[in-house]
């Protein structure tokens, strides 16, 4: 991290003291499940006030993650702090300062989006009016005020991540920890739960940890893990991580590419990998070799194009296959 | 690297922002919290409600009439009738009953995702089962207390204190049927497994207790399941406290205080059991 962002960390979370710490501290964390080993030694840390993305296809082994920092799972070796309290041994004083937002909504849905409120301000020791001002405020900042008297089992999809969210920010987390919270949103409510979350994040100072398994939802994070068969393959910020990748991305298409390649390979330097019915290489030289490309192959390119190292072009480097081949055999 | 706290993690920085952060846990009133949503789910869904009123009676009308008139057990004393012996027994079934119903609520709760996030909140696992199991017992107790009030109609008449100490007792027992039930729910997914284990394990332990047929003149080994199933002294204090005008009525039985200390013993260590599978972490799966 740039030394400037650095301290401009310091100045807004923990100005008083002068002394920087990571808000979450990951040590060669490991753990199987049965014969299948879910995370192979994985560290990093997080500072204080980021928005860290955990990205990797399923069975990457970014849920597992997760549930060692929530702790609802022990890991079978290494160790994780948040705050400065290990999630193993400090248990409960961790549970103190998280607040989770589940994959599948943790919600009552027998009772109202109130009531889903209020017994969860219970369980963090908050009664009267103290309560009744937290949740107010957590209605009206996820737009949830006029359904509060609904029941949950009546809410979308959209308005239970939401709720679910509400009961996540009541308690005033400073560690806010959500496991794919966009799976089965559309596109719009996507865009408007993370214009959300980053909202609060400012105004509450929290540092956010969301797992996922969209590229593009990585790409808004201030920094990312790329989790791969359980071992890490990145640790960035998204354009830090592109910015790795030297050169250019070609895409070419065409009915003749595959019988050519070993003459791309030879003449130009360039070894390409299939990619669904393309096929992707990566050189220094885009657009000259994009021209002389067409040139050569004629009718046997359909079409070239020539594009700046996206994440999945990352994670193809770094694991020598596809972002959306990884992972089909489920978790 | 292992086990080795790495240098800053305890930095004042995030340790003041921490402190400012905290939130606290009030145990009792996140176990009152638990036992009120029980409640309220209870009587949002009529089904329920419905059931929870009908059964008692249909089983005491049924089960108590039906078998009455079929036999007629000579080691029953005196003039009590089949329907008359099987009451307390019908109590007993009640207060099992409903044990089953409301903790099957914790698989539900795990289905759903809601006890996901009970158990990372800061609230200790006593609490929860207190929450969890009271708002059963709650629900058992009230359908119990129903059929308590019909004890005049068989015949059965008893001092006032001897009803309060009735309803104690029913309490005792409630808690740790609710209490065991949720010791058996909090590893299963499914309902269909519990029910099973309900079928297998449960309904024998209340056939067993005395409910059905005394202990005297059965065969050997259930006597000595009989007398090792702590049922068995939760119903012989229910038989006493209802009889206790006439002492010739729960002759044969466990004393009262004997039964009390082992009905309230096997609730405690029911309640423990709860809150030790509770604390447990996850591990592996």
């Amino acid at each position: 991290m740039p030394q400037a962002t650095l301290n401009a960390e310091l100045a807004g979370h923990t100005a008083a003291a002068g002394d920087f710490s990571s808000a979450i501290r990951v040590r060669s964390l490991s753990h199987s499940y049965g014969a299948r080993r879910a995370l192979a030694g994985v560290d990093f840390d997080v500072s204080s006030g980021e928005l860290f993305g955990i990205l990797g296809p399923n069975g990457g082994g970014k849920s597992t993650t997760f549930r060692i920092l929530a702790t609802l799972l022990i890991p079978d070796g290494g160790n994780a702090w948040i705050l400065g309290h290990d999630v193993v041994r400090e248990r409960d004083a961790v549970r103190q300062l998280i607040g989770v937002a589940f994959q599948s909504p943790a919600l009552d849905i027998k009772l109202s989006v109130r009531e889903n409120l209020m017994h969860h301000g219970h369980l963090y020791g908050l009664s009267g009016s103290a309560l009744r001002e937290r949740m107010e405020d957590a209605l009206v900042r996820t737009g949830l005020t006029e359904r509060r008297a609904e029941m949950a089992e009546s809410l979308s999809g959209g308005l239970r991540r939401r709720l679910e969210l509400a009961k996540a920010l009541l308690t005033h987390p400073a560690v806010l920890l959500l496991d794919e919270p966009t799976v089965g949103l559309d596109p719009r409510a996507r865009e408007e739960f993370w214009r959300l979350v980053n909202e609060l994040r400012q105004s509450q100072q929290m540092t956010v940890v969301a797992t996922t398994h969209l590229l593009e939802e990585a790409a808004g994070c201030d920094r990312i893990a790329i989790l791969d068969e359980g071992t890490l393959v990145g640790l960035g910020s998204p354009a830090e991580l592109c910015h790795q990748i030297e050169g250019e991305v070609i895409t070419l298409r065409g009915p003749g590419v595959a019988r050519r390649l070993a003459e791309i390979s030879a003449e130009f330097g360039l070894a390409l990998q299939s990619e669904g019915e393309s096929w992707r290489g990566v050189t220094l030289a885009g657009h000259d070799v994009a021209a002389r490309l067409a040139d050569r192959l004629g009718n046997d390119l359909e079409s070239v194009s020539v594009a700046r190292p996206t994440l999945a072009d990352v994670f193809r480097q770094k694991t020598g296959h596809g972002f959306a081949e990884a992972g089909q055999d489920g978790q | 690297m292992i086990g080795e706290k790495p240098a800053g993690s305890t930095a004042t920085g995030s340790a003041n922002l921490a402190g400012l952060r905290k939130a606290t846990s009030r145990p009792w009133l996140a176990t009152w919290s638990l036992l009120r949503r029980e409640f309220v789910r209870f009587i949002r869904q009529r089904h329920r409600v419905f059931g929870a009123l009908g059964q008692p009676v249909i089983f005491l009308l049924l089960l108590g009439g039906g078998l009455g008139g079929s036999f007629r057990n000579p080691m029953i004393a005196g003039r009590q009738g089949y329907f008359e012996y099987f009451f307390p027994g019908t109590l007993l079934l009640v207060l099992l009953f409903t044990a089953i119903f409301s903790t099957i609520s914790v698989i539900e709760d795990r289905k759903e995702g809601f006890l996901q996030s009970v158990l990372i909140s800061p609230t200790p696992a006593w609490a929860i089962v207190l929450g969890k199991t009271l708002g059963g017992t709650a629900l058992a107790l009230v359908q119990a207390v129903v059929i308590l009030l019909a004890a005049p109609l068989v015949g059965i008449e008893f001092h006032p204190l001897a009803w309060l100490g009735a309803v104690g007792v029913m309490f005792v027992i409630a808690l740790g049927m609710t209490a065991l039930g949720h010791l058996i729910a909090w590893r299963m997914d499914s309902v269909q497994g519990y029910h099973a284990i309900m079928n297998v394990a449960l309904l024998p332990m209340w056939l067993l207790s005395g409910a059905f047929f005394p202990a005297a003149g059965a065969a050997v080994w259930m006597r000595v399941v009989m007398f090792i199933n702590p049922l068995t002294y939760g119903l012989s204090a229910l038989r006493h406290l209802l009889y206790l005008r006439e002492p010739a009525m729960s002759a044969g039985l466990p004393s009262l205080l004997v039964s009390v200390l082992v009905a309230v013993g096997a609730t405690a260590a029911t309640l423990a059991g709860a809150v030790f599978v509770t604390r447990a972490p996850v591990r592996g799966v």
